[in-house]
């Protein structure tokens, strides 16, 4: 009998992850197939499989939709698993890369270079990084440094993303022409990306991902605390530079194109233990299918509400992601993420 | 965790235990936390193959002092051994293989008491990937030992007090060390608990020969089920010796301002004798 119960909670597993999977598929599909110009889910096989397809469909698939889905899902796994980990390595349900500061010291950084020098706007995955890493090693320097409090640890965090959003807005203010299309840059919005600006952020997403998931059991020793993770072996501070580093570059790669994109990272992995626990090398992966199907969702249901204006992804995601976050907190009974 | 009277076989232990060097052994340490001098030349030498009891009015350093044999905390002057090396000398997990430190609980993390036990597996494997074959098989050794296997699939924090420091003793025990040190595992829990948790203490030594150290601040429990008696007093060693040396010696009366009293056990009990406390004011 206790086997099966072990086998239930295997099985469980498998069925989310199958479920998400094909959540993400169905998803990608639609939100190729949505938009004010219309394409054929016959076009969109033919694109696949290769065969003979009519120009114009062919052009809108590869240069408008292909793009914007790519984006949307890079954007959300990376987002999603740079939360979890960042939740795994401080301890703390209530971190994320926008609220400790890493959101808001990539797009800082993004936004100098923009009104520095426009002409190296090819470097902003690059900015985004190193902003995103200055922010997350003061968040390590100020919680490790003085043995804080879980709590000091997110009032700081609060603390630096305040400072970095007020050198956000200070540049905007200055150079208002810093950067294009700035107030979906500030919400998060993904109009505008392109195959070429995407391809540098995706090379960075694509080498922190599997990283991440390789090392997660990690993250699981790290919830025992300092000092028994010390015992077991673990050079615990290396440990978490190195995956702090890897969320930063994670949420830095993702904020260079999509902007300050903030929700996804705190809700989804909260979402993804809700159902599968708290076993790391099971949340972040799933954190990365849902968290990557969530922000294509959302933004093509932000294309098309409003049509032939478009919202911001980040606020159709805030209203969507809000009250469910809020749903799922009230309703949570045997879940905890926060047990002291 | 069958009963057995722990005072038997005590002294026929201790005596085979001397002749064979220190498993862990403090050699004039110094410790300050904000520069107070709080450990000063600090000498020890913990027998192999014994249970030792560390006992001492709180904040005297014992918990300082196994964190420091753990390479968790740097003394500021001389040096710990393990098993004749220096601690720090060690990698991470070869001293993890070595030795095991179970903390004083703080927080519970939220996994599964079989995913829990299966961390003790970290420092045997190359990178942190599923078990093999053989370490599902001392995991699953450990949490029967432990009495813990029926919760495998709990969360650990919906367990009571007892059965989840009984599951995380079982992960120290996964750790597959011959030096076990524990920092005051029987806070908290109830009388028979804690017997539990003595017990099965007992008998890690008696089936493995592993070398137990214990920090306890119940005295009774301390005298009942140890083998050997390190008193500390403000950051120095009172006294190190066996069970009825340290008691004869008065030193716990002095350290702890108390009076040990020995009681003799009930007819057909098999727990031993007991000891009771009285302060003096």
């Amino acid at each position: 009998m206790l086997t099966a119960c072990h086998a239930n909670t295997h099985r469980r597993s498998l069925i989310v992850f199958a479920v998400s999977v094909c959540v993400l598929v169905a998803v990608s599909a639609a939100a190729c197939l949505v938009g004010s110009s219309s394409v054929g889910p016959g076009d969109l096989w033919a694109l696949v499989t290769g065969s003979e397809l009519s120009a114009p469909a062919r052009n809108i698939l590869l240069n408008v939709r292909l793009p914007r889905v790519a984006s949307a899902l890079l954007a959300g796994g990376a987002l999603a698993v740079s939360g979890a980990v960042i939740q795994a390595v401080l301890d703390n349900p209530m971190a994320s890369p926008n609220i400790i500061g890493i959101n808001s010291g990539a797009g800082l950084a993004v936004l100098v270079v923009g009104a520095l020098a426009p002409a190296l706007m090819f470097l902003a995955p690059l900015a985004a990084f190193l902003g995103a890493v200055v922010s997350a090693l003061l968040i390590f320097a100020l919680s490790f440094g003085a043995q804080a409090s879980r709590l000091t640890v997110v009032l700081a965090g609060i603390a630096i993303s305040t400072i970095f959003g007020a050198g956000m807005n200070a540049v905007l203010i200055m150079a208002p022409d810093a950067y294009v299309n700035a107030s979906g840059f500030l919400v998060g919005g993904l109009a505008g990306v392109t195959l070429r600006t995407l391809l540098a952020p995706a090379c960075y997403i694509l080498v922190a991902l599997p990283l991440a998931l390789l090392f997660a059991g990690r993250l699981n020793l790290m919830a025992l605390g300092d000092e028994r993770a010390h015992s077991l072996g673990m050079r615990v501070k290396a440990a978490r530079i190195h995956f702090l580093v890897i969320s930063a570059l994670l949420a830095g790669a993702a904020v260079s194109f999509a902007g300050l994109l903030g929700f996804v990272g705190l809700i989804v992995p909260h979402l993804v233990r809700f159902f599968v626990g708290h076993d790391n090398r099971v949340v972040l992966p799933l954190s990365m299918l849902v968290g990557a199907a969530f922000v294509t969702a959302c933004d093509m249901v932000s294309r098309v509400l409003f049509a032939p204006y478009e919202l911001p992804v980040g606020i159709t995601m805030a209203f969507l992601g809000g009250p469910f976050f809020i749903y799922l907190i009230v309703k949570r009974r045997g879940y905890s993420d926060a047990r002291s | 965790m069958r009963g057995h009277d722990p005072g038997v076989k005590r002294a026929a232990a201790v005596a085979l235990a001397t002749e064979q060097p220190s498993a862990i052994e403090y050699r004039g340490v110094g410790f300050s936390y904000d520069r107070r001098s709080f450990i000063e030349s600090f000498d020890l030498s913990i027998v192999p193959g014994c249970v030792t009891g560390i006992i001492g009015p709180n904040g005297c350093g014992k918990s300082t002092l196994v964190k420091m044999a753990a390479g968790y905390l740097k003394p500021q002057a001389g040096e710990v051994l393990v098993d004749g090396r220096p601690t720090l000398g060690y990698r991470p997990k070869e001293r993890a293989r070595r030795l095991a430190l179970l903390t004083q609980t703080g927080r519970c993390p939220s996994m599964t008491v079989e995913a829990l036990v299966a961390c003790g597996r970290y420092p045997h494997q190359s990178h942190q990937g599923s078990l093999d074959e053989a370490g599902r098989a001392v995991v699953m050794e450990a949490m029967s030992l432990c009495g813990v296997e029926m919760f495998r699939d709990h969360d650990v924090g919906l367990l009571s007090g007892g059965e989840r420091q009984r599951a995380f003793v079982a992960m120290t025990i996964a750790q597959a060390t011959s030096i076990i040190a524990l920092d005051e595992p029987t806070t908290y829990l109830d009388v028979h608990a804690c017997h539990d948790i003595m017990r099965l203490l007992r008998e890690l030594k008696s089936a493995d020969n592993k070398t137990i150290l214990v920090i306890l601040h119940d005295l009774d429990l301390a005298l009942r089920y140890c083998d050997r008696i390190a008193v500390m007093s403000k950051g120095t060693l009172a006294l190190e010796g066996t069970v009825d040396k340290v008691v004869a010696s008065g030193v716990i009366e002095e350290v702890f301002k108390v009076r040990v009293q020995l009681n003799a056990p009930p007819a057909g009990s098999v727990n031993g004798v007991s000891y009771s406390l009285f302060p003096r004011f």
